[in-house]
């Protein structure tokens, strides 16, 4: 689904992706781990096309047989790309059932779907409301407009329900979550797991991955993914933090 | 209180369309006005304050002016040149009453003691030659049409190219066409629906024959003949226009409209609208404007007057796209336009709606004279500049009765290397005791070649009063873009939906047709602005 080969990026000219390999099958959830500062975000962003990041010229990204690098970022929504941003943005003005609406119908025109007028557009997000538990009356709020934080991620998450695309990247969704909003978020994604969707979870504690069992669990560490497991890794940053690989990636060098 | 009101002399001194029923008129230099709906299909766009998604714009495959054609019509022109003979000219043409002619001569013996056009306002732009420009055109007249097959084709072709279907254009064609050829018998249809309830809505021409008492009466007695360099100029030259008067305690049962269209080449458009609201009388107007794509810069100087009366409410809406000239700024529309509402009444309301996203040059502030004690004067305002455009707009909500109150709401949208300012007078007298005034002006730039500005006056004479100014300036983020796209949204379509929402407030307070049609234009407008 998703190839990372060699991907380095960088803010003028400093460099912060310096060479990152990742591959993505479909179905599988991957986390990413790693201090602040490591990367994590500018990862997502650069994925979801962001414009503030220079993209090196060897770097190789293909994503359902596309070279990601190429498409702006609306094609790669299109394409099945989704990013829950670790900030979500607030739009004044606009609605949060015509600002899906709008986002939804680009993807069905552009795999040559019908358009949803809006009363069938409504019964959609009606039910995906429902499954990130969301009360009705912030599908007629603006975009994420005076939301909490928590209300934010999971506004999010309801795009992410409402959009159905093939890999998901979630960068930190859980924080600012309360312990109920975190269940409730947790539980949407899973019942959002497919054979056919991937996710890629990017967080700093090992309690959502409770919740959302990953298939493998990666360290962003300066840049550079420098290990990679199974779920116990997680479990053995929480136990140990970040030292041990601090120093591990120090001896390397 | 002359002095307080004027558009030169304050500034100077610093201190769409509902599907079924559309009716148009085309005609050159000359239009006319009618009604668009019966009474039935006013409740369906009441409480139009709704929710409305801004992409009910459809797919916005043509991103080009799209009213740039011209019509065929064959038409009388005068000769270019402003003197006393043309408007003695225009006035025999149009076959008016002697007091009239006496008044246009009038305005126009001030007109030349005038320094010239007025310069306060932030425009650039090399002054139209007025003794180059042909201040009547008309469509030649023709007998009375009894059947659509005797309609002139290319007007059949006009109404085509406007989106009125066949069905409509049969009814409506009869009516316009009698409107374009033989003024006296505008809108038949609609007229039964009006009369009944005595509204008077017809041409400025048919007011002055069929009822030249009212037209007498109020004409000038909000906007004087020598208010500014472009009233004084209108008041002599105006060519025709419309003239509303709902009788006391009459509710219009339908919203009136106007459509504008200027069409010959080197005409000027000088149109002269009077609303006359009497006592607990409520009208919603609205108006349209649109014009061939011409290399020649155009003339636009029209006067609106309205006149509310006790209890009486009159809401205005335009939605103004004249042709604003191409990419590099040649051609396009000069707007000089001078719009005031008097509350004359207690508990009277005059209600200003603006989107603005034609025209070269904008010079516009319409505003409100509070007379009446309880008096309340609105004004909603969206000015979109493109490319090379210049708009300078604003209000003046002047409070002179107690207890008045004013709210002002503008957002100003910059993009290319356009310029647009927003001025705007708030002056509480004396005797305005208690009265509030709140604005709230916001301005969004896109791009860095573009300009916006502020200037506030703010002149309060009492200590009972309360005024209230709020503005803000904001580029457009690039975080709202790329949320947009990251959501499948393109970019020029992600730049007009957070335009829109920036212009939210305003259109709430456009009927629902005109506020999809606005929605449209404004990403029309914004074609281009990302580089
Ligand atoms: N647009 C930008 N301009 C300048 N510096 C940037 C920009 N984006 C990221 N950086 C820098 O790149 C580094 C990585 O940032 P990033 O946001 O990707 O970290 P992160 O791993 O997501 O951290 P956190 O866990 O705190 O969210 C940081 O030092 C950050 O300051
Ligand atoms: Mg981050």
């Amino acid at each position: 689904m998703l190839e990372i080969r060699n991907l380095k990026a960088s803010v003028d000219g400093n460099p912060i992706l310096q060479g990152i390999d990742l591959s993505v099958q479909a179905g599988e959830v991957h986390a990413i781990m790693g201090p602040n500062g490591s990367g994590k975000s500018t990862l997502a962003q650069v994925l979801a096309g962001h414009q503030a990041y220079e993209v090196d010229g060897a770097s190789r990204v293909s994503f359902l047989g596309d070279d990601l690098l190429e498409l702006p970022a609306e094609e790669r929504a299109r394409a099945g790309l989704f990013l829950a941003f670790q900030y979500p943005v607030e739009i004044a003005g606009i609605t949060n059932a015509s600002f899906l609406q709008a986002a939804l119908n680009e993807t069905r025109k552009s795999r040559g779907l019908e358009e949803l007028d809006s009363f069938d557009f409504r019964e959609v997000l009606e039910e995906k409301m429902k499954l990130v538990e969301m009360k009705a009356d912030f599908a007629d709020r603006f975009v994420n407009y005076g939301f909490s934080g928590g209300e934010k991620k999971r506004n999010e998450i309801l795009q992410l329900a409402v959009l159905e695309p093939r890999l998901a990247i979630l960068d930190e969704t859980d924080s600012g979550l309360d312990i109920d909003a975190l269940r409730i978020v947790a539980n949407g994604v899973n019942k959002l797991r497919s054979p056919n969707r991937s996710f890629i979870v990017v967080t700093h504690y090992q309690r959502l991955l409770d919740y959302i069992v990953p298939d493998y669990v990666h360290i962003l560490y300066k840049g550079r993914i420098v290990k990679s497991g199974t779920k116990d890794l997680a479990l053995e940053l929480e136990e140990k933090g970040y030292d041990w690989i601090r120093e591990e990636t120090a001896a390397a060098l | 209180m002359d002095g307080l009101i004027r558009d030169d002399d304050l500034f100077a001194t610093p201190s769409k369309r509902p599907p079924g029923v559309y009716l148009f008129v085309i005609t050159t230099a000359e239009y006319d006005q009618m009604p668009q709906r019966d009474g039935l299909e006013t409740a369906k766009y009441e409480g139009s304050r709704v929710e409305r998604s801004n992409r009910e714009a459809e797919a916005l495959a043509n991103r080009e002016y799209k009213h740039g054609w011209t019509s065929d019509i064959e038409s009388e022109t005068i000769p270019k040149g402003l003197n006393e003979d043309i408007i003695r000219l225009i006035s025999e043409k149009k076959g008016e009453p002697a007091w009239m002619l006496e008044w246009r001569l009038k305005a126009y013996q001030r007109f030349l003691t005038m320094p010239g056009e007025p310069t306060w306002a932030k425009v650039r732009y090399e002054s139209p030659d007025l003794q180059d420009i042909s201040y009547y055109s008309a469509p030649k007249k023709k007998a009375k049409l009894k059947s659509m097959d005797e309609v002139d084709p290319d007007l059949v072709a006009t109404f085509e190219k406007l989106g009125i279907n066949i069905e409509e254009q049969k009814r409506l064609a009869n009516v316009a066409v009698d409107a374009v050829f033989d003024s006296v018998s505008v809108a038949t249809t609609h007229k039964d629906i009006l009369a009944k309830r005595g509204i008077i809505f017809c041409s400025f021409s048919e007011a002055l024959r069929e009822h030249p008492e009212l037209v007498r009466k109020y004409i000038g007695s909000v906007v004087p003949q020598g208010d500014n360099y472009y009233a004084a100029l209108n008041s002599a030259v105006f060519s025709d226009g419309s003239f509303v008067y709902i009788p006391k305690g009459v509710k219009c049962p339908m919203d009136l409209s106007t459509y504008f269209r200027i069409n010959a080449a080197d005409t000027g458009q000088f149109e002269r609208t009077l609303i006359v609201a009497d006592e607990g009388a409520e009208v919603s107007y609205l108006e349209g404007c649109t014009a061939p794509m011409r290399d020649e810069n155009q003339l636009h100087a029209a006067v609106v007057e309205i006149v509310a009366h006790k209890n009486a409410t009159v809401r205005y809406s335009t939605v103004q796209n004249w042709y604003a000239g191409d990419k590099d700024g040649k051609g396009g529309i000069y707007n000089f336009v001078t719009k005031r509402g008097k509350c004359q009444g207690d508990h009277s309301r005059i209600s200003w709606t603006q989107v603005e996203t034609g025209s070269a040059i904008t010079w516009k502030y319409p505003s409100c004279i509070l007379q009446g004690d309880y008096s309340v004067g609105e004004f909603y305002s969206v000015a979109l500049t493109n490319n090379l455009q210049q708009a300078d707009t604003g209000t003046k909500m002047l409070h002179l009765g107690r207890n008045t109150s004013s709210t002002v709401i503008s957002k100003t949208i910059s993009a290319g290397r356009s310029d647009s300012s927003y001025r705007g007078l708030i002056r509480v007298n004396p005797k305005a005791e208690n009265s509030r005034s709140y604005t709230q002006c916001d301005s969004l730039l896109i791009g860095s070649e573009c300009g916006a500005h502020t200037f506030p006056y703010i002149d309060v004479r009492n200590s009972s009063s309360s005024v209230e100014h709020e503005a803000s300036t904001s580029k457009i983020s690039e975080d709202q873009l790329f949320y947009c796209q990251s959501r499948g949204i393109g970019q020029e379509d992600a730049i007009s939906m957070v335009v829109n929402g920036f212009c939210k407030e305003v259109f709430d307070h456009l009927p629902m047709e005109f506020a999809v049609e606005a929605t449209k234009l404004l990403s029309l407008s914004l074609e281009g602005s990302v580089g």
